[in-house]
């Protein structure tokens, strides 16, 4: 690993600035959880590193009067999924924040990290993408906002600029009777990267019918990808089986996958199918005001149940 | 259907010791003050409160960091090496190649236990002319920290010549392949063939006339295997600091299973008689058998001398897979017959190992397990070692068994269905014995197959149904068994008294997994003192006689017998002075339980040891020895699985191992023997694997991507010890390291059959591929 150089600025300006100076040599750092790897096994190289989690802004989670929540960029998983707003009104990024690595690594790694890191298998992009989350980005010009579903460009790429900090995400206030639910799949039951995920959201009206509906898959593709078909084919029903097939189908033929050393093509084309269905059906449970455990609850309670 | 007849009565005494779900049933007796207790290990505090030193807290004074340049290429000639550019950077105290080694000869050297081919070890320590795998290790810098001597690496210029390789077994045993030694030809049943090939060695091993039997059987079943490489997945890296003195004599400091044998290997390498070199042994965090062969002392020994400093060498994960030894992957056929009432008949098989990037692999041992939990009038197996491009193998706990029981424990569960019998009842029916004849010719000695079958029958385990499945997913149980023969090899112990009736005791087996303990334990035993008043010392090649490796589950056996002998060698001493302190004949005195006795006088070993200095002067016992008498040991697992049809994901449910261990001498690091092999059987079989791109290189050289089983992949496991003593030791130890690591992947394999109705061939049975058996993807 090569030296660089360590700061820890105080406002999200000084951070725009530190940036700016070195451009392309110098990186914002939240939990460093993908960042500090990167650089110790020599897949990245940077002369300075921009800590920011010395920026209250960022540290910051708030409720809006509308329900909407913004998340900080510094903000670790370990405070998203025990907010209790965020738990009652986003299960689905509770199942993703909590899935990130283990205990350790939820006390640092953020929400912010895991879009900026722009990888393909990110468990938290989907889950924020299907309820139309909102990355508020800061630059030498002032602020913007970006819609998430759109952010990730390619493989480690994103929509930010060289000069630019993710300052938050923002949630807008979920319609009534809305509600995601994630689901990923890894050979082991912790400590893995997707093979494949899927993100479901959707919203029903007071006969439980569903009225809205989006479906983001993860692993699939060199982005996260959206599946507008998959939503198209819940739409209008109320989670039937003929439907939640449908949707696994335009799950499975949205999916562009490669082979790697973590799943075969055929395998994450299956899975994109299976996991869409599924999340689907716990995302539609949920919106019913049913339980539908997260992940790491379910394979804790699968764990402690056969010991 | 099974009939008893034939089968020696269960032999007495066998003591049960069972932990099922955390409830402790001690079902026998206890005839010992300290054997089969569980004291405090005696390293357990330094270990907790992370004052233990292992191999990377060596500091010393002067010291400097190393790093070692790797081959980016799987199979290459080396040009030119040219270091000038890396030797300016600042910081930088020294450079060695190959060329700063002496000249290797291409012969065998012994080195105690096997033994090796001079030029190979030397070259796989640092490359001469080719580089055979990648990460095979091309230089090496010290520096004044790691940073620099990194930096440094990138800058020595390496040209080569690309050239074809070979991945696996099936493309190296193929017509045409290209060859990872082309001089190199092969051996068969002990003639050289004078073909070039691969194939460095074709073995037999055969009894009666298979062939002429199956054609007797009424039923058979057979089967094709294949395993891909595993690590051995000790969290510790790979170390060694070294300081090579202005007298010529050498210290390596390493985290080792075997001082004596990193001793031996590195002055073989670097062409120094064994007395110029000292071994320190640093604590060591596993091994399983990948901490045996040398790798960086002789290199930081190399360093040292150029720069007159010490230098410290410590591998980062992703050079501890590529470039330490990991268990070879195999290729196997198998054949069992059987005739309609059950009886093994006949068997056959092929069993191809790699050796990776050299010749010698552990097909031998795996040939020599293989029928070993049987009875079979007419078998065969032939063994063949094939070289790949891929870092040379090294052992990992049972080295070769595991992969040999993959194959047949699934075709013995094929027979079994085929004949519509409970394979437990199976297993029992034609179970090994005393006096049953091994493949390799002798016959098995008094062993505990039918105690751990009849054990694993009776389980709760094996009696309960499977429960209901969770919504779309199926269950089923498997069982295999497994046999590990186990081995002696010398040991070495001193103990002294010390006046306030404690004693020091000094032995050369370095303690991975409880050792200390358990040796103190048994020297506790024969003194009459309690295992706290044991104070044991693991010490350098130049503390102690020599000391064979800690492996083949030998320690507790062989060290505790040293450690036996040396007690028995202070007692006979201690009873002349307390005839002395009574003006008695030493005859007259006996000494049982702690206390001396003549007539009705009676003294403590603590008030003799405090007579000592009266009486003559301090008292050390010591003994060195090379036992012969360890015994073989079988254990079986039984498995519930879920699997997941949907994803392919199998979740083990419930484990049970039951094993032979002859005397635990410490039932909980026994236990820990069980549980820690059946979490890494768990990991071979669903998860772990040295994963290849096409071009040979490994792509998962993370613990993230090589995927070890977690917490949540394995579930509670139940131990059961059963106890038929080693009439080789006096209190009946079995070595019980490895045999618990044979039959995992066989069971997972075989309750997944019973789940989902596939047999799977080939390892690790992950989500993919059960996906693929049951026509899914
Ligand atoms: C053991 C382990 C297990 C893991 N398991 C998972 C897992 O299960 N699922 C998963 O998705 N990921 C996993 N990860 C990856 C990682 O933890 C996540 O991606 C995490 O969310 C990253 O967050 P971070 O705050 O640590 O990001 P950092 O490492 O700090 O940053 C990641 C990237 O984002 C950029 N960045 C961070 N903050 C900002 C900002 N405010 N503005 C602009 N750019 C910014 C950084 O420059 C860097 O390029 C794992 C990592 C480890 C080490």
């Amino acid at each position: 690993m090569d030296d660089f150089e360590y700061v820890r600025p105080g406002s999200v300006g000084e951070a725009v600035a530190l940036l700016a100076e070195k451009p392309g040599r110098a990186r914002a750092m939240a939990g460093g959880t993908d960042l500090l790897v990167q650089l110790k096994v020599g897949r990245r190289t940077l002369d300075r590193v921009v800590d920011v989690k010395g920026i209250a802004e960022l540290n910051e989670i708030h409720v809006g009067s509308d329900g909407g929540i913004t998340i900080g960029a510094a903000v670790p998983c370990h405070r998203v999924y025990d907010h209790p707003a965020i738990v009652a009104g986003f299960p689905g990024i509770v199942d993703s924040a909590s899935i990130v690595g283990g205990i350790a690594i939820q006390g640092r790694a953020t929400l912010g990290g895991n879009l900026c890191n722009g990888a393909p298998s990110g468990d938290s992009i989907p889950s924020l993408a299907v309820v139309g989350a909102v990355a508020v980005i800061a630059g030498p010009s002032g602020r913007r906002e970006f819609p998430v579903s759109e952010f990730c460009t390619g493989p480690g790429q994103t929509v930010l600029g060289a000069d630019e900090l993710l300052v938050a995400i923002r949630l807008p206030a979920p319609p009534p009777r809305s509600f995601g639910h994630y689901l990923r799949f890894i050979p082991r039951n912790e400590m893995d990267i997707a093979v494949a995920g899927a993100g479901a959201w959707v919203a029903l009206d007071e006969a439980g019918v569903v009225t809205a509906a989006r479906v983001v898959l993860a692993s699939v593709a060199p982005t996260p990808i959206e599946v507008p078909d998959a939503a198209t084919a819940i739409i209008g029903t109320r989670g039937e089986a003929t439907a939640l097939e449908a949707a696994s189908e335009a799950a499975k033929a949205a999916a562009r996958p490669i082979t790697d050393m973590r799943g075969t093509q055929a395998q994450r084309r299956h899975l994109s199918g299976v996991l869409t269905k599924r999340a689907l059906a716990g995302a539609i449970a949920r919106a019913r005001g049913e339980h539908v455990p997260g992940a790491h609850e379910a394979h804790r309670v699968h764990a402690s149940a056969t010991h | 259907m099974t009939t008893t007849a034939d089968r020696p009565a269960t032999s007495s005494p066998t003591r049960v010791i069972s932990i099922n779900d955390g409830a402790n049933i001690i079902v026998s007796h206890g005839d010992y003050a300290v054997i089969g207790t569980r004291p405090v290990r005696h390293d357990g505090v330094d270990k907790v409160t992370g004052r233990a030193v292992y191999g990377g807290d060596t500091r010393l004074n002067g010291l400097l960091f190393g790093k070692v340049l790797r081959s980016p290429h799987v199979h290459a000639r080396i040009v030119s090496i040219d270091t000038s550019k890396a030797r300016a950077v600042p910081g930088v105290h020294a450079i060695v190649t190959n060329a700063d080694l002496p000249t290797a000869e291409d012969r065998e050297v012994n080195l105690g236990e096997g033994g090796g081919n001079l030029k190979y070890m030397s070259d796989n320590v640092l490359a001469s002319d080719l580089v055979l795998y990648k990460g095979h290790a091309i230089a090496a810098v010290a520096a004044i920290n790691v940073h620099v001597a990194e930096a440094a690496c990138a800058l020595i210029e390496v040209e080569y010549e690309v050239l074809p390789a070979v991945h696996e077994i099936k493309a190296a045993i193929a017509e045409g392949a290209p060859l990872v030694h082309p001089s190199l030809t092969t051996k068969s049943l002990g003639k050289d063939t004078g073909v070039h090939s691969n194939i460095t060695n074709h073995a037999r091993l055969q009894i009666g006339d298979p062939d002429a039997a199956f054609a007797r059987a009424d039923v058979i079943a057979e089967g094709e295997f294949t395993t891909t490489m595993v690590h051995q997945g000790y969290i510790e890296p790979t170390n060694a600091t070294a300081m090579w003195y202005a007298d010529g004599k050498v210290t390596i400091w390493t985290s080792t299973q075997g001082s004596f044998a990193a001793r031996d290997s590195t002055a073989q390498i670097l062409g120094l008689p064994v007395s110029r070199v000292k071994a320190v042994p640093q604590e060591i965090g596993g091994g399983f058998g990948g901490k045996i062969n040398v790798y960086l002392e002789p290199v930081a020994a190399l360093l040292s001398r150029a720069s007159g400093r010490p230098v410290k060498l410590i591998m980062t994960r992703a050079e501890v897979f590529q470039a330490t030894g990991p268990a070879p992957g195999s290729y196997s056929k198998v054949k069992f017959g059987a005739t309609k009432d059950g009886r093994l008949v006949a068997a056959s098989a092929e069993i191809y190992m790699e050796s990776g990037a050299y010749p010698g692999s552990d097909t031998g041992a795996a040939m020599r397990c293989l029928y070993s939990p049987y009875k079979i009038d007419d078998m065969r197996v032939d063994g063949y070692d094939v070289l790949t491009n891929r870092p040379k193998t090294a052992p990992y706990r049972a080295p070769g068994a595991p992969q040999a029981a993959f194959a047949s424990e699934q075709v013995i569960d094929d027979l079994a269905r085929k004949l519509g019998m409970d394979p437990v009842e199976f297993r029992l029916l034609n179970a090994a014995h005393e006096g049953t004849r091994l493949v390799n010719g002798p016959l098995h000695k008094k062993v505990g197959g039918i105690e751990v079958l009849e054990q694993t029958k009776a389980h709760a385990h094996y009696q309960s149904d499977l429960g209901t499945p969770s919504p779309g997913t199926k269950r089923g149980r498997g069982v295999a068994i497994g046999y590990w023969f186990n081995i002696g090899l010398p040991s070495s112990v001193a103990i002294s008294v010390n006046a306030d009736g404690s004693v020091t005791l000094v032995e050369g087996s370095t303690d991975i997994g409880g050792s200390r303990a358990s040796i103190a334990m048994q020297a506790a035993e024969i003194l009459g003192v309690r295992a706290e008043d044991v104070r044991p010392s693991v010490v350098d090649t130049d503390s102690i006689g020599y000391t064979g490796v800690t492996g083949g589950s030998r320690t507790t056996y062989a060290t505790g017998l040293a450690a036996i002998e040396a007690a028995r060698h202070v007692i006979a001493q201690m009873t002349a002075r307390v005839a002395k302190v009574w003006s008695v004949s030493p005859d007259e005195v006996s000494h049982d339980h702690g206390a001396f006795r003549a007539g009705t006088r009676s003294m403590s070993f603590k008030d003799a040891a405090g007579h000592l200095d009266e009486t003559g002067g301090p008292i050390t016992g010591t003994a060195s020895l090379d036992p012969q008498g360890h015994g073989g040991a079988f254990a079986t697992v039984t498995c519930d699985v879920e699997i997941d049809v949907e994803t392919g994901k199998t979740q083990v449910l419930k484990w049970t191992i039951v094993q032979d261990a002859g005397k635990a001498i410490h039932p909980s690091y026994v236990e820990g023997q069980f549980q820690g092999a059946s979490a890494q059987g768990i990991g071979w079989a669903l998860s772990e694997e040295y994963f290849m791109n096409s071009k040979g290189e490994m792509t998962n050289t993370s613990l993230l991507d090589y995927r070890l089983p977690t917490a949540f992949d394995v579930p509670m496991i139940n131990t059961v010890i059963v106890e038929v003593p080693n009439p080789g030791h006096p209190f009946g130890v079995r070595g019980v390291g490895e045999a618990s690591i044979v039959p995992p992947m066989a069971a997972v394999a075989n309750a997944i059959r019973d789940a989902i109705g596939v047999r799977m061939h080939a390892l690790p049975m992950n989500p993919g591929a059960i996906l693929h058996a049951l026509g899914t993807i």
